[in-house]
């Protein structure tokens, strides 16, 4: 007779069994291949060839490879700072009930259905130093604004904001998250005298941390893999002031068809990833309400 | 301490009233004045749909055309090409791997967030590691492994891996799970309920918000796929709506208001779809309604 905790066990498996089937079949199996790309030179075209840790030592003698680093750690952090906290505020508001609520919300996430192509094309324009709608309207008072994605010390801000007002999908997922809190806790702050400041972080703030983790958590995973914009935008430019690590792998896969090195990055990011997540967990312990533990 | 909590209670009705009659201006004007931003990409790709080909190439841009070219829409749509076609592909796909997410992520994501067994932190790891490994690089291998089983040029590769669970989801659905009381699913259990049962009637229902955000990104992300259909579709009949857009840029030039029209018409079901979706983010609907029962 299986124990409590065996059958338990045994439930477990078999619920999680459609994704690690799936784990099994479609991820595995090009992961280690990947893995096994990165000790190689391969241009897709010739048989690939072994070369040991050569695509290793490459990397860290890669100036170019610790410049798009610094670019991807500014834009990661710029975003989800920026980011978590602005789509926070926003979510709230749209909680509120308002008159057109759906239609306020709706237009909050337009920007997330647009198709890439128009979104960098309406940025461009928007964005240019001469003819763009920002510092057009910024000279009508009297400031001269920079040079944005011209310039290189305000290509990643313009970028990071950019991807704030694109971040629809991270407000919905507060919205969700703010309609699971249940009634009764406000309401019984509010008989303690609690005002709207106290309730917001003794009962918003703790009830949604689950959520708001998982935000700062993907955020910054999407921020590091997310390029598409920025090659739209920029390829990697002026300089190589927007080069950040997701645009360089693309390079050297897509561009110099050097599948090796490609792959070899691809680890050096997902290092980075794993340890910067693993950290978020820690922390977590600190700060992320369960309400099974 | 008696004092100090009934402070609040001090105000009188009227000034609690003007208040809450502040807040809520304040709510609108802050709303109002970022849906002039958010609704920017949208109004553009309007007056774009409806510039004349020469207004299409000047430089600098012309934000608004002189007169409304309307026949873009129909000459896009109904051109040389057939997107009538494309868009029932696009609906079949979407509506195929929307079904696979939702039933591949449940299971997996109520295991994950309340079974316990010795395997689980590792394949949580494993789980989460799959969101972080760059998909390019997992590309190429994936799409040596679908040619050898003879997927290529059918929708194979882009419907069957949705049943098999997307990370992304299974980790959002574990964290909305985490945070339903346990006594709720303790009581389920006293009752005799079955796991399935107790995921299907307690958790669920508690869910709505949540499930209707993956239904969301679900239909958003498979109606906008664009990568991997490239990389697998050959045939012109199989095309899906966002490779159709692509077909708008030859080597000579972009039609981007003929573009415009033909993307504007393909984002309608995602807009309608988000305001459906919405509707579920209202507060009360889920926890209250238990409690008041």
């Amino acid at each position: 007779m299986a124990t409590l905790a065996q059958r338990e066990a045994r439930r477990f498996h078999l619920f999680v069994s459609p994704w690690l089937l799936g784990f099994i079949l479609f991820t595995a199996g090009p992961i280690i291949a990947a893995i096994v790309i990165s000790f190689m030179e391969w241009n897709l075209l010739k048989a690939p060839q072994w070369v040991g840790l050569a695509n290793y030592e490459r990397m860290f003698g890669d100036p170019e490879f610790w410049e798009s680093i610094e670019n991807t750690v500014q834009y990661g952090v710029g975003y989800v700072a920026l980011g978590v906290t602005f789509t926070f505020v926003m979510a709230l508001l749209l909680n509120q009930p308002l008159r057109f609520q759906g239609l306020f919300r709706t237009v909050m996430y337009m920007p997330s259905v647009v198709s890439g192509l128009a979104t960098a094309l309406l940025w461009l324009n928007i964005l240019h130093p001469d003819y763009g709608l920002i510092n057009k309207v910024l000279a009508t008072v009297g400031i001269t604004g920079p040079g944005w994605l011209a310039s290189q010390e305000w290509a990643i801000p313009a970028l990071v904001l950019m991807a704030v007002w694109g971040a629809g999908n991270t407000i919905v997922i507060y919205l969700a998250g703010l309609q699971g809190i249940p009634k009764s806790l406000y309401e019984a702050a509010e008989i303690d005298g609690a005002g709207w400041w106290r309730r917001f972080w003794s009962v918003t703030v703790p009830m949604m941390s689950p959520v708001i983790f998982f935000n700062v958590v993907t955020g910054f995973i999407g921020a590091l893999q997310g390029y598409v914009l920025i090659l739209a935008m920029t390829e990697g430019g002026p300089g190589n002031a927007t080069m950040v690590l997701g645009l360089y792998i693309y390079r050297h896969a897509f561009v110099y068809f050097d599948m090796g090195y490609a792959a070899a990055l691809s680890w050096a990011m997902f290092a980075i990833i794993i340890a910067v997540t693993a950290i978020q967990f820690a922390l977590a312990r600190r700060w992320v309400h369960y309400e099974f533990k | 301490m008696l004092l100090k909590r009934a402070e609040p209670r001090t105000l009188t009705p009227a000034q609690t009233e003007r208040i809450r009659r502040a807040q809520r201006a304040g709510a609108y004007v802050l709303l109002i004045a970022s849906t002039v931003v958010f609704v920017l990409p949208f109004l553009w790709m309007i007056t774009t749909s409806l510039k004349s080909d020469a207004e299409n190439l000047a430089f600098p841009p012309q934000w608004l055309p002189d007169s409304f070219h309307w026949e873009n829409y129909s000459r896009g749509w109904f051109g040389s090409l057939d997107y009538t076609r494309f868009m029932l592909n696009t609906v079949l796909i979407t509506a195929l791997s929307m079904l696979g997410n939702l039933i591949s992520c449940v299971l997996p994501a109520y295991a994950f967030a309340r079974m316990r067994a010795r395997a689980a932190t590792l394949m949580f790891g494993a789980l989460l590691a799959t969101m972080m490994i760059p998909r390019e690089i997992t590309l190429v291998p994936k799409f040596i492994l679908f040619s050898k089983i003879g997927w290529v040029d059918t929708y194979l590769p882009l419907i069957v891996p949705e049943f098999f669970g997307v990370a992304l989801y299974i980790f959002l659905l574990r964290q909305f799970f985490t945070t339903i009381p346990q006594e709720l699913i303790d009581a389920a259990r006293i009752d005799g309920a079955s796991e399935l049962r107790i995921l299907w009637r307690v958790m669920l229902p508690l869910s709505k918000p949540a499930l209707a955000a993956i239904c969301l990104f679900s239909f958003v992300g498979n109606w906008n796929q664009y990568l991997e259909s490239v990389i697998y579709i050959r045939t012109t009949e199989k095309f899906t709506l966002p490779m159709g857009l692509g077909l708008f840029t030859d080597q000579f030039a972009t039609q981007y208001n003929q573009m415009m029209a033909v993307a504007l018409i393909a984002m309608m079901p995602i807009v309608i779809i988000f305001f459906i979706a919405q509707k579920t983010f209202i507060r009360g609907v889920t926890l209250t309604g238990i409690a008041g029962r």
